[in-house]
């Protein structure tokens, strides 16, 4: 069956869909990284940024400001197509990611039926790897393209971590798509009136989360920047506009990540007990939830120091994806069995 | 596992935790370890930051901090307390103090001794404040303040002339009160 995306909307809806959603996702991503300043200030008991505007709210636009008039700095040995198209890759997959993510259920604006979402595929999982598989491009041909030796092993560690990861974080999800039946986002979603997939999927949650800690390149598996190592790892060489691309594409993939943990395992938009929240507040209860998913994500960086390279692997290999397999099993089985 | 250190006496013994090798137990203690890490991190959090905001907030000093000089007069007759005997220039280790002498006349009278210093000079970009000069000084002319914000643009601005040095200095740094 072909994907039939976002079927019933007039086109000029779909249009604006994209505008809103990218705005809102631009918007996110400064939200998220001063947040992630303060918060991580805060557990090392001090302000974290806070003289640029109102309790350092305007200290995203400042470092933009300052990234976007740097000089355009490329190595005498780098790839010259390779190394610009590498940073869009990041951001180009990492936005395609956030259209997943759906914000709301379909609803009736001025007789319009309306999804709050980028697009709901029917085969929405499958959309979700293939797009965070073509990032890792962006990590790979960036290290490559930049004719450095920090760069290219920055972006080995970073091909080996993603590989690693991806196969756990994928397993842990078939576990979801078996209890729903279904792959699209908006279905898991349905699928959840009941009871959120956090209860009966909850090893799955804990391996989802943990691979996607790998994912996002976040302590404690930042091996692919570890700046201690690698200088800077596969962005070593990037400055500017470009650098700052990578860096919006890292804090945009946490987000998505955020959103595809709220939308598969807390029940997207529906509040617990039963309560049934009017049609336009469902937007605000996803960013609610996926704000707790943020702030884990900051809260873990605060934490947890850097894993050696072949403990990453190790754990990877050993524990991640046996538990991942056995859950898949388990939960197929119980399916079977109770169907 | 645990290990005991032995030099200690029984009931002051310390036990240390050690992670042991083996996959399921390792992973179920590395679980554990993580959330009571999970649990400092935030507990700092809720403690609230404990760094001060400099500019506005100050660490106030002690009394016998040494930053910026002063130099003195009397507080009746307001003549110089300096006399220009350059003990000050002769004990600083740095040699950043320039004084030049001379006589006090009758139309003319500056300080209360014979002389007083026609040109005294601290060269504050050499300054180590170490205080020698307080020491040295007969007449308890020059003192140490507490001032300690001294930057500025250009390095001949911090050749602090006698006038600088005798003014009224604006008093920056807060002081910490009595037995804090």
């Amino acid at each position: 069956m072909l994907a039939n995306a976002a079927y019933f909307e007039p086109w000029y809806v779909q249009i604006i869909k994209g505008i809103v959603i990218f705005l809102v996702g631009l918007q996110l991503v400064p939200l998220v990284l001063v947040a992630e300043r303060k918060v991580l200030g805060r557990m090392q008991n001090r302000y974290g940024p806070n003289r640029v505007g109102p309790y350092g709210a305007l200290q995203p636009m400042a470092d933009i400001i300052k990234l976007l008039t740097k000089e355009q700095f490329r190595p005498r040995t780098s790839i010259g197509f390779l190394f610009t198209i590498a940073p869009i890759i990041s951001v180009l997959t990492a936005g395609a990611a956030f259209a997943l993510i759906p914000f709301g259920d379909t609803q009736d604006i001025f007789g319009t039926q309306v999804g709050f979402y980028g697009v709901d595929l029917s085969i929405g999982v499958l959309y979700l790897f293939a797009f965070s598989a073509i990032a890792f491009y962006g990590i790979v041909l960036g290290g490559w393209a930049s004719g450095s030796k920090y760069s290219f092993l920055g972006a080995m560690r970073g091909a080996a971590q993603l590989i690693s990861y991806e196969v756990s974080q994928g397993l842990s999800l078939v576990g979801v798509v078996i209890t729903a039946g279904t792959l699209s986002m908006t279905g898991i979603v349905h699928a959840q009136a009941g009871m959120w997939f956090i209860v009966p999927q909850l090893v799955g949650f804990l391996v989802f989360m943990i691979a996607s800690f790998a994912e996002t390149n976040r302590t404690p598996f930042d091996l692919v920047e570890a700046d201690g190592e690698l200088v800077g790892g596969y962005n070593t060489e990037y400055g500017g506009g470009r650098f700052a691309s990578y860096y919006f594409a890292e804090y945009l993939n946490v987000i998505v990540v955020s959103g595809i943990a709220t939308t598969i395992f807390l029940g997207g938009w529906m509040l617990p007990f039963g309560i049934d929240q009017p049609g336009w507040l469902d937007p605000f209860v996803v960013l609610g939830k996926m704000s707790v998913f943020v702030f884990f994500f900051i809260w873990v960086r605060a934490t947890l120091p850097r894993l050696r390279y072949d403990q990453l692997m190790s754990f990877g290999w050993k524990v991640l994806l046996p538990i991942a397999t056995l859950n898949v099993l388990i939960t197929a089985i119980i399916v079977v069995v109770t169907d | 596992m645990q290990r005991f250190v032995p030099s200690l006496p029984e009931d002051q013994l310390e036990r240390v935790a050690v992670p042991a090798p083996g996959a399921a137990g390792g992973l179920y203690r590395g679980f554990g370890e993580t959330l009571r890490g999970l649990k400092t991190t935030f507990a700092r959090m809720v403690e609230g930051p404990t760094t001060l905001q400099y500019p506005e907030e100050k660490v106030p000093v002690y009394p016998r901090f040494r930053g910026r000089h002063k130099l003195h007069r009397f507080e009746d007759t307001k003549l110089e307390k300096c006399v220009g005997c350059s003990l000050c220039a002769a004990a600083c280790p740095a040699d950043c103090i320039r004084v030049v002498a001379t006589e006090n006349t009758p139309e003319n009278r500056v300080s209360a001794g014979e002389r007083y210093a026609a040109v005294y000079e601290i060269n504050m970009s050499r300054c180590i404040f170490c205080g020698y000069c307080e020491v040295a000084c007969p007449f308890d002319a020059i003192t140490m303040g507490h001032d300690f914000e001294l930057s500025d643009h250009n390095r001949s601005d911090l050749i602090f002339t006698k006038e600088m040095l005798l003014a009224e200095p604006l008093e920056r740094t807060p002081l910490r009160a009595e037995g804090e």
